[in-house]
């Protein structure tokens, strides 16, 4: 094993240099933190730290003060307005199995348990999992240029190894995609996320919390420094019983997606009434098909007419070329991917 | 800015360990390095292994993407503290029966890692592979594969941990 007698402090395999040091907080309360963290440009917050640890050893964040929010967020799910109100500290695995959770929101459970082990769910947490960093290989080698890591260094992922990047909403500067499983549900879930910031409290639909990357790649979210999740609420949507998330990838278990889809549908005698979708693995925010929603409307449940709603969401969607072959591939493989989803809902009502 | 040693508190294996750590210290590094508990294993030390695997509060965690600051006061389980009374803890057990390992370096990190799975298992809770995510899931081989697939084994015994995890789990 590389460096293991001395690592001490991090700082082996891919990491530049060992990890600066940095002071460690646990404010009174999430209010304390917010400003703590809001003042100090150099400050994180750590909550499940699987993505920030991870980070800090392989020298993509060097913050000079570290504050402890584990236990300063709700860990509780309760009942809300005939939806869920779910706390920012709740870990992933107790979200994944929540019984309200499987039974209401399926989609939901199964984008969970489709992410990561079950090691990482017992740490990751319902306010850290959605702004966890993406996995483009050359975000987390520090020794390439990256536009997200250092802004105008440029990016290395155009026309390198494409296969795992973006085909919807990419731009010049990046054309990296957002990891996590869970929040391409939330999306379809049309989810809430209760903020707190230096000047109070306030609500961001979940689908406006990723922002594209446009010329601004470094900012993943629409978060300013110092705001901080203290959860999420799931709405009252009696169509998510009838809903899934499939996800493909290169192995059966413990990888990213190279397309998914969470889906939820409303159909009655073979009519379509209303849908929810959002698509994973494929842009750098967890990306709401309203277009194929729209589609989906009214029409007769139908392989054909599923095809065509992917096609209508798929209309501009612009493959990466690459040195590894690129990834045209994810277009038909999302488009076959969204039809085998409908298809299986369409078949449960 | 020079490192910032904070004073801690870790039970460890049944015994209170306490110790000074630099905020960097990983959870990982604390308990090898620092306090000579050499049965986690640094494999990745980036939480793509499960080598590091502990049961941390009774929980199954990596402890390489741990600070062992943000964990003062916790009760940390290693492979090393299983068993009870002299006798092996069933995972154990059932690792030495079915010959589950070869070069065993791996070994502490899926024994800690099953008896997680088997806990969960027993509280209800789904995998990715549960046909139905709302049901109560049953132990098998497709279940064990999935929820083991955090643990990685470079000689490849998968073919003889899942029978031990079958095996401990009382499943036929």
């Amino acid at each position: 094993m590389r460096g293991l007698r001395t690592h001490h402090a991090g700082g082996a395999g891919r990491g530049r240099g060992p990890v600066k040091p940095f002071a460690y907080q646990v404010p009174g309360d999430a209010a304390a933190a917010v400003r703590t963290v809001a003042d100090d440009t150099t400050a994180v917050f750590l909550a499940g730290g699987t993505n920030l640890v991870d980070h800090l050893k392989l020298g993509i964040v060097a913050p000079e003060l570290v504050v402890d929010i584990t236990h300063l967020t709700s860990d509780e799910i309760t009942d809300n307005a005939g939806g869920l109100r779910i706390g920012a500290a709740v870990r992933n695995s107790d979200l994944a199995a929540d019984r309200r959770v499987r039974e209401r929101y399926p989609t939901l459970a199964q984008a969970l348990l489709a992410g990561a082990s079950g090691q990482l769910r017992n740490m990751a947490t319902t306010g850290g999992n959605p702004l966890q960093r993406t996995r483009c290989v050359y975000f987390q080698d520090v020794s390439t240029p990256c536009n997200k890591r250092i802004p105008g260094s440029g990016c290395s992922a155009i026309g390198g190894s494409t296969r795992g990047m973006a085909v919807l909403g990419a731009s010049e500067h990046c054309i990296a995609t957002h990891p996590s499983d869970m929040a391409v549900a939330l999306a379809a879930l049309a989810a809430q996320v209760r903020v707190l910031g230096p000047a109070g409290e306030r609500t961001v639909p979940f689908v406006e919390l990723h922002r594209l990357p446009g010329e601004y790649p470094e900012r993943d979210t629409v978060l300013e420094h110092g705001e901080l999740v203290l959860g999420i609420d799931l709405p009252d949507l009696p169509m998510a019983r009838n809903s899934c998330y499939r996800k493909v990838r290169d192995r059966a278990s413990y990888a990213f997606a190279l397309v998914s889809v969470a889906a939820a549908l409303d159909i009655e005698d073979g009519v379509v009434r209303d849908a929810r979708v959002a698509f994973g693995g494929v842009a750098h925010k967890p990306w709401r098909a309203y277009r194929a929603e729209d589609a989906l409307r009214g029409v007769t449940a139908s392989e054909d007419a599923f095809r065509a709603a992917a096609e209508a969401e798929l209309a501009d969607a612009r493959p990466q070329p690459g040195v590894d072959g690129g990834n045209a591939f994810k277009i038909p493989l999302l488009t076959r991917t969204l039809v085998a989803t409908l298809r299986d809902l369409s078949r449960k009502e | 800015m020079p490192g910032v040693e904070t004073e801690i508190t870790l039970q460890v294996d049944g015994v209170a360990r306490r110790l000074t750590v630099d905020t960097r210290t990983t959870l990982l590094d604390a308990l090898r390095e620092r306090l000579g508990v050499t049965s986690p294993k640094k494999g990745c030390d980036h939480g793509q292994c499960g080598a590091c695997t502990v049961l941390l509060n009774d929980r199954r965690m990596l402890t390489c993407l741990a600070l062992a600051v943000a964990h003062d006061g916790a009760t940390v389980t290693t492979a090393d503290g299983l068993a009870e009374d002299g006798a092996l803890h069933p995972v154990q057990q059932a690792f030495l029966d079915r010959d589950a390992y070869q070069c065993g370096y791996c070994t502490p990190g899926q024994i800690c890692s099953a008896v997680g799975v088997l806990d969960e298992v027993a509280r209800g809770w789904p995998s990715a592979v549960t046909p139905d995510v709302a049901a109560e899931p049953r132990l098998d081989h497709d279940e064990v594969a999935e929820r083991m697939s955090g643990n990685l084994c470079r000689c490849a015994a998968y073919a003889h941990i899942t029978p031990a995890v079958l095996d401990a789990g009382g499943a036929r």
